[in-house]
């Protein structure tokens, strides 16, 4: 399942030209040349993805697992957009979020090669650097 | 406009079947940032997060196959910027829970409140930078 999805998504994210950066940074760019594709591809991604929510909303559970996974509930806080605003600087830098980045990578693009080291080692040390032990109670 | 607006809307809507077919089948989010930092903890047989990346790779080879790939001609950039601006996107998606796909399409659609002031900012951040760099 999770299989198709993937391709599923691989499949579109080349069709609809993400993949190139430069297809990303003409929506990005407002010059008088700008190039909305970007949007054409997000409105028709949403309307999809919102009759699929639409359809779970209705549903117990999902068709093949015990329970719909969801993020837990949380506040709008400085977390999220500091995060979001970082990722906006990397995004218009370079025209890459992380999807068609990895996708770049199997296209041996190598502006996705070179984006991509330093997307995964950053990951690696977020993800296994020293935790601060807990507190003793 | 570069001219693709049926590709562009075709190749939107699989990105939004793959999102609304990951959370009806198997009740996961379709946030590629998300499931790639549960892919790198991923011990033993592949999980969801790494057969939803091996299935990313064989649409991209098989949609590259089927549709091409010619990038357009690109702006100058040096090669630092490449791992410099993936480290802050990795940074910045780690921290703010979410990219392009787990807050634009997947948390939106939820109707997350979450999800639409952070694909506000990112955004908004975004044509500001590139706008100044590239314009």
């Amino acid at each position: 399942m999770a299989l198709v999805a993937g391709g599923l998504f691989g499949l579109g994210l080349v069709c609809s030209r993400m993949v190139d950066p430069q297809q990303v940074l003409a929506f990005l760019t407002l010059t008088e040349r700008w190039d909305p594709t970007l949007a054409f591809v997000m409105g028709a991604a949403l309307f999809l993805s919102s009759i699929g929510y639409a359809i779970a909303r209705r549903r117990e559970r999902p068709l093949f697992e015990a329970a719909f996974v969801d993020p837990p509930r949380r506040p709008i806080d400085a977390r999220l957009l500091s995060g979001a605003g970082l990722f906006g600087v990397g995004w218009g830098m370079t025209g890459y979020c992380p999807g068609p980045a990895i996708s770049g990578v199997f296209l041996l693009d190598e502006r996705a090669l070179l984006f991509f080291a330093g997307y995964l080692m950053t990951l690696f040390v977020l993800v296994y650097r020293p935790q601060k032990a807990p507190e003793a109670v | 406009m570069t001219g693709w607006p049926a590709s562009a809307l075709a190749g939107g809507a699989l990105i939004g079947l793959a999102a609304a077919w990951l959370y009806l089948s198997l009740g996961r989010i379709a946030g590629i940032s998300g499931l790639l930092a549960a892919a790198v903890r991923e011990r033993g047989a592949p999980g969801v997060p790494m057969l939803f990346l091996a299935g990313l790779a064989g649409g991209t080879l098989a949609g590259a196959a089927i549709f091409g790939y010619e990038p357009l001609p690109a702006a100058t950039q040096p090669d630092w910027l490449w791992p410099l601006g993936g480290g802050v996107v990795a940074l910045g998606t780690w921290l703010g829970s979410g990219c392009t796909s787990g807050h634009g399409v997947c948390g939106i659609a939820r109707g997350s409140g979450r999800s639409f002031s952070a694909t506000l900012t990112f955004m908004a951040i975004a044509v500001l930078v590139a706008t100044g760099l590239y314009a």
